[in-house]
């Protein structure tokens, strides 16, 4: 028996091993890679519904009468427009606009805000998030009492409807509901997701989580739905060309470089990270397909016109548009309708360069 | 059932010999732990091989996997079948080669009859 005691565990734990699933160490946290086939699950999303256990995702709530304020001065979007029952996405910058995290942000009131940041990064936002508190301003770690489900694909009603619920599917992309039940479990429904497909997210408490996953599964028989693991999560992101933190940003790629304008708000007064973002940026996020033979993986060296411009922050295949892509960060200046190519081990494969995002539903 | 016309490595390699020459494959285990194989480098025809070398890079959906020679020797031919479905990896292993190698040195060693790997599968399970 392979040994997972080191690492952190969701509730699904037990269920995954379960499900045949092949658990990996991601990030400290023991989760499956895959239960069947990364590609079968991949499918099933792009053209069914699949269910994902994200619950290793952190939750930090933050409360206050300058909840707003604190989190205008800590994010790169503008949170103004937000009204409750909202989503927005947005990067956490440190002064020199290097990345803390990139964050999804629950509006519940004016002093109450959520952030769902990503689950390696957890402990360290928090101190970060800490670190800036003022006035009247309270943040949480809330992260250990959530469950964490992403129901993702076009049937994804389909098995809602079979579940059961009470209370109003957000309709509207990036809105919420904290105030459903699905199959009799009291949940958050989120329209968001990180697969570029249609479908929803369920936070549900801790200790529901299992029941919430049995009761899906089993409506999911209808569409028939597969669980999915991280490989999958993994190839549908990086087919919507979303950025995944620790790849295609990071403490030293800020978010205006990772190509995130649309989350950065730089008419705001202020906000950590501001001036460095205002300031001309050096390098871009592009994206390549592969037309030559081969995989580019993370790190490999990418040419333009013969000369290394960057390198390959993620790729492999993208099996819903077919050929193998690339993500690179890359020279500001370097030519997009230049000569491309990705070196991998010593070998040149020519690339032709890509509009991201390379799939779109 | 684990084919008994050929040897297999600790590494999850099967190796047939016919005549002088290395032919050389993965075994079920090792397509079953790598996943959904997308892309198989192939050596060059007449590369010189040393033992211990990897000789081809099999790709999954997450991973590049060197994947080293039990042999010595040069490449005579490979399984361009594989360049358009590298999934046959996946479906066929015992039946899908990946390359054949004119065979100058064996690490006999290494290599384990069917039965001695089927032991060999059973005492490291990871389950």
């Amino acid at each position: 028996m392979e040994n997972f005691d080191s690492l952190k565990k969701t509730p699904l734990f037990e269920r995954h091993i379960e499900l045949g699933g092949k658990i990996v160490d991601f990030g400290g946290w023991a989760l499956p890679v895959q239960y069947s086939s990364i590609l079968d699950e991949c499918k099933a999303v792009r053209e069914r519904c699949g269910l994902f256990d994200v619950s290793h995702m952190g939750e930090v709530d933050i409360y206050g009468s300058d909840a707003y304020a604190y989190v205008q001065k800590m994010v790169t979007n503008d949170v103004t427009t937000m009204t409750p029952g909202r989503c927005r996405y947005a990067v956490m910058c440190y002064e020199n606009g290097g990345a803390v995290d990139d964050v999804l942000i629950y509006k519940f009131a004016d002093d109450h805000y959520m952030f769902i940041v990503n689950a390696g990064n957890t402990d360290k936002d928090f101190e970060w998030m800490q670190q800036h508190v003022f006035g009247d301003v309270r943040v949480e770690n809330n992260s250990k009492k959530w469950g964490q489900l992403a129901l993702q694909g076009p049937d994804h009603q389909k098995v809602l409807d079979a579940a059961g619920f009470t209370g109003e599917i957000p309709e509207k992309y990036y809105t919420f509901n904290d105030k459903m039940t699905v199959a009799g479990v009291p949940c958050l429904v989120s329209r968001t997701g990180y697969t570029g497909e249609d479908g929803v997210e369920l936070y549900c408490a801790a200790e529901d989580t299992v029941r919430l996953h049995k009761a899906l599964m089993e409506a999911g028989k209808c569409v028939d739905m597969l669980p999915c693991g991280l490989g999958a999560r993994d190839t549908l992101r990086f087919e919507a060309s979303m950025p995944l933190y620790g790849h295609e940003m990071n403490e030293n790629i800020n978010p205006m470089e990772c190509g995130l304008g649309f989350a950065i708000k730089l008419k705001k007064d202020y906000f950590i990270g501001i001036e460095a973002l205002r300031a001309p940026q050096t390098r871009k996020r592009i994206g390549l397909k592969l037309v030559g033979k081969g995989v580019a993986r993370p790190e490999a060296e990418v040419l333009c016109n013969g000369e290394v411009v960057g390198v390959v922050t993620s790729g492999g295949p993208a099996p819903a548009v077919g050929g193998n892509y690339a993500m690179c960060l890359v020279k500001a200046d370097a030519d997009e309708a230049g000569k491309w190519a990705v070196s991998v081990r010593g070998r040149e494969i020519e690339c032709e360069f890509a509009p991201m995002p390379f799939y779109k539903r | 059932m684990i084919p008994t016309d050929r040897r297999y490595t600790r590494e999850h390699d099967w190796v047939k010999f016919e005549e002088g020459i290395a032919i050389l494959g993965i075994t079920d285990h090792a397509q079953e732990a790598l996943g959904d194989i997308v892309y198989v480098e192939l050596p060059d025809i007449d590369a010189e091989i040393e033992i211990g070398e990897s000789y081809t890079t099999v790709e999954s959906v997450k991973a590049a996997s060197p994947v080293d020679s039990p042999v010595s020797g040069r490449v005579v031919e490979v399984n361009t079948e594989l360049d358009e479905k590298p999934e046959l990896l996946n479906e066929d292993p015992y039946g899908q080669f990946i390359a054949k190698i004119a065979c100058a040195e064996v690490n006999q060693d290494a290599l384990l009859t069917a039965g001695e790997y089927e032991q060999f599968l059973a005492e490291n399970k990871e389950d």
